[in-house]
């Protein structure tokens, strides 16, 4: 056994006619940190959708941490240590903060690691602390993004996804949001699966890059070494003029 | 005074027939978005085990001629197993169905669930005599008020008061509102779907069969029809306070008793036997000034 934690094998998903991803491969190490872009409708929340168990693969293989995935329920697959932020947040709005939190422990025996990593996902988003008993859909878009990634990640995850994180968020407040993912990635030995449609991020987080268009991989590698043109011309499928390019 | 004490007694009873009713529709819409048309099908079943099934006007008692908390485990356990089993065997295979399939599979369900009664017992109303010392009158600061109806009130605000406990401080009331609010995040967090909706249709067919309960002691009668008409006030109910919110549909529920109550107090002798469509009148009245319900919070807005 490698130290491959997911490993995704021609991949096929469609709704309807529309073939939203065709034959794609993916593999991620164990404390990895990728970063997938693309253009709209590439099928990056696809892909997402397809690892939590949220759609149903046409064809292809999912296997997480050693386990066959594809087509499980989503809560068999959060069961087995994968944990997705979705598009938009979607905090329990009518619900406090604190128990946002603890809808992920229930699959968790450990009482004391439950509380424990509450106190330092609190240490990390102190505003949450804050607000702990305040209605969770009263928080700001940003605070709402550090709610939903500490409630995923009180789920103890061994593979942590987000779909978008900076979407509808002010560059700063997208900076904070990636400053707490990169502490937390330093500190609790995360693998992290995050997605954005610009490529820019990845260079900020010195992961690997997954360029996705049409619903298959056109780019791949360490983002310093690829260069503007190559990024342009995957990304748009054709040589732009690099003022078009996607800051 | 005591005329409107009694008035207030007969509200608050007839109300909360209809919350209870209510409740158990939200508790289904919540977690699955399935309007259960069978529902009050559910109850008419679960209280029909109090009777020996027999075509003749007259039938012995059945579960009815058992110990009191015999009868009231066994006709709330009956409820509840029925809802249970009409999940498993018919709505589990519908999860990803249009809400028009499942309305109409509900639908179904409610009709197949009246013609088993019609085939066991005929379609003849049988006289159930249960606990008769429940309408005795009870002397309230001059007000005469039947025992039962305040067992009823008292039963249904300490059901209300535990059910409001229960989703605020346990696990599977924790679950049971995250599945409400966003049911495939709730899923993504690893809550297991099926139970919470299973726990869900448990809890809704005993309420369903209480009703049964309350309503067999107040008439003396049971009918193989008399789900539907239960079924219909329980649904404007839920209507009224916002589909998709529990409080909402207990409020929903209460405010028409109260109406009702009113209306009958009030209206001409002539008048009276057009209540209901009174009522209604009023039901869309207020569906016209707010389309989503009394109650409706901005979380559940959106999903409705």
């Amino acid at each position: 056994m490698t130290t491959h934690l997911l490993s995704i094998q021609n991949l096929h998903v469609r709704y309807g006619g529309i073939a939203a991803l065709r034959g794609l491969d993916l593999t991620i190490h164990a404390g990895e940190t990728v970063m997938v872009t693309g253009p709209n409708g590439a099928g990056k929340s696809t892909l997402m959708k397809a690892i939590a168990g949220l759609v149903k693969p046409r064809q292809g293989r999912i296997v997480f941490d050693g386990q066959l995935t594809t087509g499980r329920a989503p809560e068999t697959v959060a069961a087995s240590g994968f944990s997705l932020v979705p598009e938009g947040r979607q905090v329990f709005g009518s619900m406090t903060v604190l128990e946002n939190l603890r809808i992920g422990t229930g699959l968790r025996r450990n009482a004391l690691a439950v509380a424990a990593d509450l106190e330092y996902l609190l240490d990390v988003f102190p505003l949450l602390r804050e607000r702990a008993h305040g209605q969770a859909g009263l928080l700001s878009g940003g605070q709402q993004q550090m709610l939903v990634i500490a409630r995923a990640l009180m789920a103890a995850p061994r593979l942590l996804a987000i779909d978008e994180p900076s979407l509808g968020l002010a560059p700063r407040v997208t900076d904070q949001v990636y400053e707490a993912l990169l502490r937390l990635r330093a500190e609790r030995d995360l693998t992290l699966l995050i997605v954005e449609q610009s490529a820019s991020r990845a260079l900020l987080t010195g992961g690997r890059m997954v360029m996705l268009r049409e619903g298959g991989i056109v780019l791949e590698g360490d983002p310093r070494q690829i260069t503007a043109q190559q990024m342009q011309q995957a990304y748009f499928g054709y040589d732009a003029a690099p003022a078009a390019m996607h800051a | 005074m005591t005329a409107a004490l009694q008035y207030l007694f007969d509200a608050l009873s007839l109300g909360s027939l209809y919350a209870l009713g209510a409740l158990g529709i939200a508790l289904i819409f919540g977690v699955m978005r399935l309007v259960n048309f069978a529902h009050g099908d559910v109850m008419t079943f679960a209280i029909f085990v109090l009777i020996a099934p027999t075509t003749e006007a007259v039938a012995p008692l059945w579960v009815g001629a058992w110990a009191t908390p015999l009868i009231v485990l066994t006709v709330l356990g009956v409820g509840a197993a029925l809802a249970v089993l009409a999940e498993l065997t018919v709505f589990r295979h519908l999860r990803h169905a249009t809400p028009a399939t499942t309305m109409m599979a509900a639908f179904a369900l409610g009709f197949v669930i009246q013609n088993v009664l019609l085939a066991l017992h005929s379609s003849r109303a049988k006289a159930v005599n249960l606990w008769p010392q429940l309408n005795l009158p009870v002397d309230l600061w001059g007000a005469r008020v039947p025992a039962l109806q305040m067992l009823m009130i008292g039963i249904t605000m300490a059901l209300l008061l535990g059910l409001a406990w229960m989703l605020r401080h346990t696990r599977a009331g924790l679950e049971m509102r995250a599945a409400a609010e966003d049911f495939d995040m709730a899923r993504m967090l690893g809550v297991k779907a099926n139970r919470v909706i299973l726990v869900a249709f448990g809890m809704s067919g005993a309420l369903a069969a209480l009703i049964g309960l309350f309503m067999v002691n107040q008439t003396g009668l049971v009918d193989i029809r008399m789900g539907a008409p239960m079924m219909l006030v329980a649904f404007v109910s839920t209507v009224i306070g916002g589909l998709g919110s529990l409080m909402g549909a207990v409020l929903g529920g209460f405010l028409i008793g109260f109406v009702s109550t009113a209306l009958q107090a009030w209206l001409p002798l002539d008048a009276r036997a057009f209540r209901d469509a009174f009522v209604y009148l009023g039901v869309i009245a207020l569906l016209l000034w707010r389309p989503n319900g009394l109650f409706i919070t901005g979380a559940t807005r959106q999903r409705v």
